[in-house]
């Protein structure tokens, strides 16, 4: 049995892959590829006469394979469906360390989730609020309650859109500029920054399209995004290499920190690192350069 | 757990194993087939009837199909069979109790 650590709600969530929780050839070194999050997957993935081989699997996996640092997500069925209950029982059970509930449209939607998790993390003695939660949005209702969702629960870590459903819904199909869910894409982002939560970007389907992928994480990230759901092991380098900081920002980040720590014990509010002004307000975006850079191994510093 | 009818659980891909459970005939018969039967084939007969065992299963006949599926897999797939064959594998499984 591998107890697993206290799950860390903020941590880093660059590369997010699915796995079908079905297929142990999948699973079983899964945490090979150095992906931040392992998402196992009890939905789509599954057919739908093999959800309770799948439940029992997870189980399994859950209690026997260390995945290290790697953290471990499952994605439940819908609440529509007859299986969320006993997907939620296995995941607490199991100690996952997070759960994506899928087509959430409404913070009711996660109260229901909350309470489920709650009561079984009752019954199999699991330490309480452990289990971090995040939704993933695939409809315009889900789009447009996307704050009172992020902010539904302080087990919430994060919101992540799913492109498939979300542009059936919306009569449209993949662009490769991303025309098709900006709006959708743009008004999630500032729904989880309002409500502290982290936010992450549909999959990208086209496995053969390397300049398409490379294309939609550079506008990813240039949009502000946590992080991006993968499907193939193959997409984790390129997301992992775009969502690093550059050299010349992580230089910049730490000049702006330690000048600004100089000049406000100076008594000196606003000032200028390389010709540009800086005030207090450069601060929080210098100081998060440095935790990703620290994150991705590209800085050892003490400053953050 | 007693065996009601006919189930199975798994598949036949790399990593995997097949399970089929049928009512028996007073006791517990294993047949096992595996591509690595030589290597592993005491350990893998040990798993699956210490899981039949926790289950309170004492009266089946047994098939395993194994893939070269760990541990892990051959408890999911024989539980799965045997919660199957009583219609019991949807929801309330004993997570921690029996199925551990």
């Amino acid at each position: 049995m591998i107890p697993r650590p206290t799950p860390d709600r903020f941590r880093l969530r660059r590369s997010m892959i699915f796995m079908s929780a079905q297929k142990p050839g999948l699973i079983k070194d899964a945490y090979i590829y150095g992906v931040d999050s392992i998402m196992l997957d009890l939905e789509d993935a599954v057919a739908e006469n093999q959800k309770d081989a799948a439940r029992f699997s997870l189980y399994h996996t859950l209690k026997t394979i260390d995945y290290g640092d790697t953290e471990v997500i499952v994605r439940i069925n819908g609440l529509d469906t007859p299986h969320w209950q006993e997907d939620i029982r296995v995941c607490v059970a199991g100690g996952a360390d997070g759960i994506r509930i899928a087509k959430c449209e409404s913070a009711n939607d996660v109260h229901i989730v909350e309470k489920a998790v709650e009561e079984a993390e009752e019954e199999f003695g699991v330490e309480k609020g452990r289990t971090l939660l995040m939704a993933a949005l695939e409809s315009p209702k889900g789009i447009i309650n996307a704050y009172e969702i992020c902010a539904a629960s302080d087990r919430m870590f994060g919101v992540a859109i799913s492109g498939g459903d979300f542009r059936k819904s919306m009569q449209t199909t993949f662009q490769r500029d991303g025309i098709d869910m900006v709006y959708a894409r743009g008004a999630m982002l500032v729904a989880a920054r309002a409500a502290g939560v982290q936010c992450f970007d549909t999959v990208f389907t086209n496995l053969d399209d390397a300049e398409g992928f490379e294309a939609e994480v550079r506008q990813n990230k240039a949009m502000g995004f946590d992080g991006k759901s993968l499907i193939n092991p193959k997409q984790i380098r390129l997301v992992h290499e775009i969502f690093a900081p550059t050299e010349k920002e992580v230089v910049q980040a730490e000049k702006i920190v330690r000048a600004y720590r100089e000049q406000s014990a100076a008594g000196v509010g606003v000032f200028t690192v390389d010709g540009k002004m800086i005030d207090i307000a450069f601060i929080p975006g210098a100081e998060r350069v440095l935790k990703l850079a620290r994150a991705c191994g590209l800085w050892e510093g003490d400053l953050v | 757990m007693e065996i009601l009818k006919p189930a199975m659980a798994g598949t036949l891909e790399s990593s995997d194993a097949q399970v089929t459970v049928e009512p028996g005939e007073g006791k517990i018969e294993l047949s096992l087939e595996s591509s690595v039967l030589n290597q592993y084939g005491r350990q893998i007969r040990q798993t699956v009837l210490e899981t039949l065992d926790r289950l309170g299963v004492n009266n089946a006949r047994v098939t395993v199909v194994d893939k070269g599926a760990l541990d892990c897999t051959l408890k999911a797939r024989v539980e799965c069979a045997v919660f199957r064959s009583c219609d019991a594998s949807a929801k309330n499984i004993p997570w921690g109790g029996a199925v551990r």
